[in-house]
């Protein structure tokens, strides 16, 4: 009976097999393409150049900036989505989620009629503060969390959903007050959701490139991140372009490796 | 009866509509993206005259539409913005025939409306005290501005080198960038957004945009007869009125 | 550790159901609050406990208003000095034994240090030793409930809360840590609150049983008060199930002085010991055949219920016997009279107490 069942079970349909490797292919031959495509004799130089050092240093700086922030931010909304009613709770939800579906280069637009030197909230800004998001690293800083905080967001609020609020009122007998819950019991309880939605979120903020460009622009050192060099690059100097791609799948391999334990595995 | 009568005319129209669109063949044209605006009008009035193609124009950075036809894109007609770009395109052997220089233009200085910063020239490039924007290296518009401003003897310090000269006049017209250079022709079209600052000519560059039948596309007549209509008379008073110089 | 609970739980759900509950627990004294499924027993607890806040009524715990929304009085659950044992125990997965137990001693602001040394003592106490590491994922069901007895116990709580103790655990360890629990709750100087649904568990556990019913309390009264003259229904079906503790050996169980025989021979030590009122057969003289279980008594009571009639019967052993009403009419009886009752071996239930 047991052996039959391993037969059946090593035996899967044909056609799900056949999807399955046209599917994966989608995934694995662009990067046969940027393999063929790399010049790796000259890989090393390539990518020791001032300009591929500058987009790795500012995207490390930009990307985990913004995980930050996301963090500072996106759990309490997360929080307040999972745990608070209130009229317009929907509508509230839609609007983080928003720039999930939002293509990033309108998300910086808007971005930058909002938050430029002439926009909304950003001219009230720069009156006072002399502060100019826009050509600035905080401009990308603040685009990628505008792209990536939605991940956290939801990863948490899905996870607060998950948690039984038994355990935070088992705390609350025991005379923790509601911050000591939320450190010691909320959020330890939630880690691993947590980390997988710090993960996507510092990965969606290094991979960030339509809002960056509209809103932060483009400068070397400033605010050209890795895929904002890569594009450029591609226009100049294609092996450098290659190079520099080279190290954001092997950036993104390493952040999923990170991940494997926690989240896919579990999946 | 009358009623019949209108039900059999409209299933007829609605079949006539579909023969239509699916009998017109395509000319696919890559053009440069500072074409965008002459080039809509260029096709309608190209496809008044030619009901039986469909000009379908993709537009980019003359480079990134290099790639793209030497990656192998079915293109019939490329109209670049930069002789460079064309020429690496006709060296690897994907045209047919002739380039033809069609257009030629020239930059200016872009603006805010109505000059809130008070830029006056292109000394003004190198002030860190002006939010100046370029396009990047590698793209004509970027390549054409560092020309005039070596031409002028000016060291910029741009704030931003963006991708296209769409990007960059975007964020001039914003008002978030104080000034910048681009195409003569894109301040003719955006004048109500966009004021401009003439360029000595001296200092100026001489922008040529040439065209050329591509050997990877897939309706060579189309493309022959598209490329005939922007050199002809019409072509050409079209292109003049969105700012383009005669070549 | 210095008064009673008093209390008066109002609370309107918002599916319609409404709670109404009246409870006063001396300090020393176990009360059981005992009743169904969806009887607003875990509303009670949230709301004694803090976690839910009265519409009406009150909580007084000592000479401390807890909760009385008519004067406009709420202490939060973390201002109470109430130690709960959550139903599932509710421990924290993430934290050690130790740590759990330690959790409220650091949440009221004991020193890292004085509050492991307090869990250590709390761990050893509730025979916890050598599990201090262990996370409760590694717990077996009784360990894990000690765990949460120790964890509500180690603040000194005024009032001990127990949300279904026994109910997560097995039938097999469950005779034993009832036992335990005994042990553990006459330990416990404050007033104590036992919320089942498991009749056993409240006979054996309180003192006195308050039965609740829809969001009513339904009757009030010690253990064989309830089960000897059960006021509804639902109390005469649970409290009906005869239960006795007693000591069995060679077939047979002695319950007091009387001898029950049963079928399983293998039986030994002390055990509780059930009879179904319907296997019990009454009769005007004594039974023919044989019947292991046959003795002589009186009726003391009889009650109608519908369709069933139940006969409460005396000395030597008191039980509850169901009837249908056709055969009380055949048998002609009435209040005092002698009968002759019997009961099969292979009918007398047996559990390990």
């Amino acid at each position: 009976m047991s052996s039959r069942r391993a037969r059946i079970q090593a035996r899967p349909p044909v056609p799900l097999i056949a999807l399955a490797v046209v599917g994966v292919s989608l995934f694995a031959v662009p990067l046969i393409g940027l393999a063929m495509q790399t010049p790796w004799t000259d890989l090393l130089t390539l990518l020791n150049g001032d300009i591929v050092r500058d987009a790795i240093w500012l995207s490390l700086l930009s990307a985990t900036g913004a995980t930050a922030i996301a963090f500072v931010l996106g759990v309490p909304l997360a929080w307040v989505l999972a745990r608070v009613e209130f009229p317009g709770k929907s509508l509230i939800r839609g609007l983080v989620l928003l720039p999930l579906v939002l293509p990033p280069v309108v998300g910086g637009a808007a971005l930058l009629f909002a938050l430029g030197r002439r926009g909304v909230a950003g001219e009230p800004i720069y009156e006072l503060t002399g502060l100019v998001l826009p050509f600035s690293t905080w401009g990308v800083v603040v685009a990628a969390t505008f792209v990536a905080m939605p991940f956290l967001v939801i990863t948490v609020e899905g996870a607060l959903h998950n948690l039984d609020g038994k355990f935070e009122g088992a705390a609350a007998t025991l005379g923790a007050g509601k911050w000591t819950v939320l450190r010691r019991v909320t959020l330890p309880m939630i880690a691993p959701s947590l980390i997988s939605g710090l993960v996507l979120t510092w990965a969606r903020a290094l991979g960030e490139f339509g809002a960056t460009i509209t809103f932060a622009g483009n400068l070397q050192g400033r605010t050209q991140t890795l895929p904002l060099a890569v594009f450029v690059a591609l226009e100049t100097d294609r092996d450098t372009a290659v190079a520099l791609s080279l190290g954001m799948v092997a950036i993104s391999l390493a952040v999923l490796v990170v991940l494997r334990d926690r989240w896919w595995r579990s999946l | 009866m009358r009623r019949l009568l209108i039900v059999a005319l409209a299933v007829l129209g609605l079949v006539a509509c579909g023969t239509g669109s699916s009998n017109r063949d395509q000319v696919l044209v890559s053009a440069a993206a500072s074409l965008t605006d002459a080039f809509a009008v260029i096709e309608t009035e190209f496809e008044l005259d030619h009901l039986d193609l469909d000009i379908v124009i993709n537009h980019g950075g003359s480079s990134a539409l290099r790639e793209q036809i030497l990656a192998g894109a079915p293109v019939d007609v490329f109209a670049s913005a930069n002789p460079v770009t064309m020429t690496q395109v006709l060296d690897e052997g994907f045209v047919v025939g002739d380039l033809v220089v069609f257009a030629v233009n020239s930059m200016a200085i872009a603006v805010p409306f109505g000059n809130p910063a008070g830029v006056i020239g292109l000394d003004d490039f190198a002030d860190d005290a002006f939010l100046v924007g370029l396009c990047a290296q590698g793209v004509p518009c970027g390549d054409f501005a560092r020309s005039v401003l070596a031409n002028a003897g000016v060291d910029p310090a741009p704030d931003t080198n963006e991708p296209d000269v769409r990007a960059l006049l975007t964020k001039i017209e914003a008002g978030e960038l104080d000034t910048g250079i681009v195409y003569a022709t894109d301040i003719a079209a955006r004048a109500d957004a966009v004021s401009g600052i003439d360029i000595a000519a001296e200092f100026n560059v001489r922008a040529e945009y040439p065209i050329a039948v591509l050997a990877e596309g897939e309706n060579r007549e189309g493309a022959e007869e598209f490329v005939s209509f922007v050199l002809s008379t019409r072509g050409q008073s079209i292109l003049a009125e969105f700012g383009f110089a005669k070549p | 550790m210095s008064g009673g609970l008093a209390t008066r739980l109002v609370v309107a759900r918002d599916t319609g159901f409404t709670l109404d509950a009246e409870l006063a627990i001396l300090p020393g004294r176990t009360v059981a609050l005992l009743g169904p499924n969806g009887a607003g027993k875990s509303t009670a607890v949230a709301a004694i406990a803090g976690l839910l806040p009265l519409d009406d009524g009150y909580v007084r715990l000592g000479d401390k208003a807890l909760d009385e929304p008519r004067e406009g009085q709420f202490v939060p659950a973390e201002d109470r000095n109430i130690g709960v044992v959550f139903q599932d125990y509710v421990l924290f997965p993430h934290l050690s034994v130790l740590d759990n137990i330690a959790f409220g001693l650091r949440s009221r602001g004991v020193g890292r240090h004085a509050a492991a040394e307090s869990s250590r003592d709390w761990a050893d106490r509730l025979g916890l030793a050598g599990l201090h590491a262990r996370k409760p994922v590694d717990l077996s069901g009784g360990q894990a409930q000690r765990v949460a007895l120790a964890r509500a116990l180690a603040t000194h709580p005024e009032l001990l809360l127990l949300d279904e103790p026994l109910a997560a655990l097995d039938v097999t360890t469950r005779a034993q840590l009832r036992r335990d629990l005994i042990d553990h709750l006459s330990g416990f100087a404050g007033p104590r609150l036992v919320i089942t649904h498991d009749p056993a568990e409240a006979f054996l556990l309180a003192d006195e049983i308050h039965v609740i019913e829809a969001g009513a309390i339904t009757q009030v009264g010690s253990p064989d008060e309830i089960r000897l003259r059960p006021r509804t229904k639902y109390i005469a079906d649970l409290a009906g199930s005869n239960l006795f503790s007693g000591v069995a050996a060679n077939g047979t169980v002695a319950v007091g002085a009387h001898t029950l025989t049963i079928a399983d021979t293998h039986a030994a030590g002390d055990v509780l010991a059930t009879i179904n009122p319907r296997a019990i057969s009454i009769h005007r003289h004594r039974p023919e055949g044989s019947p292991r279980n046959a003795w002589q008594t009186t009726i003391v009571r009889i009650e109608h219920h519908g369709d069933r009639v139940r006969l409460q019967t005396g000395s030597p052993l008191p039980l509850t016997a169901e009837l249908t009403p056709v055969a009380v009419a055949d048998l002609v009886l009435r209040i005092d009279e002698p009968i002759w009752l019997s009961v099969k071996a292979t009918e007398v239930g047996v559990d390990a107490d």
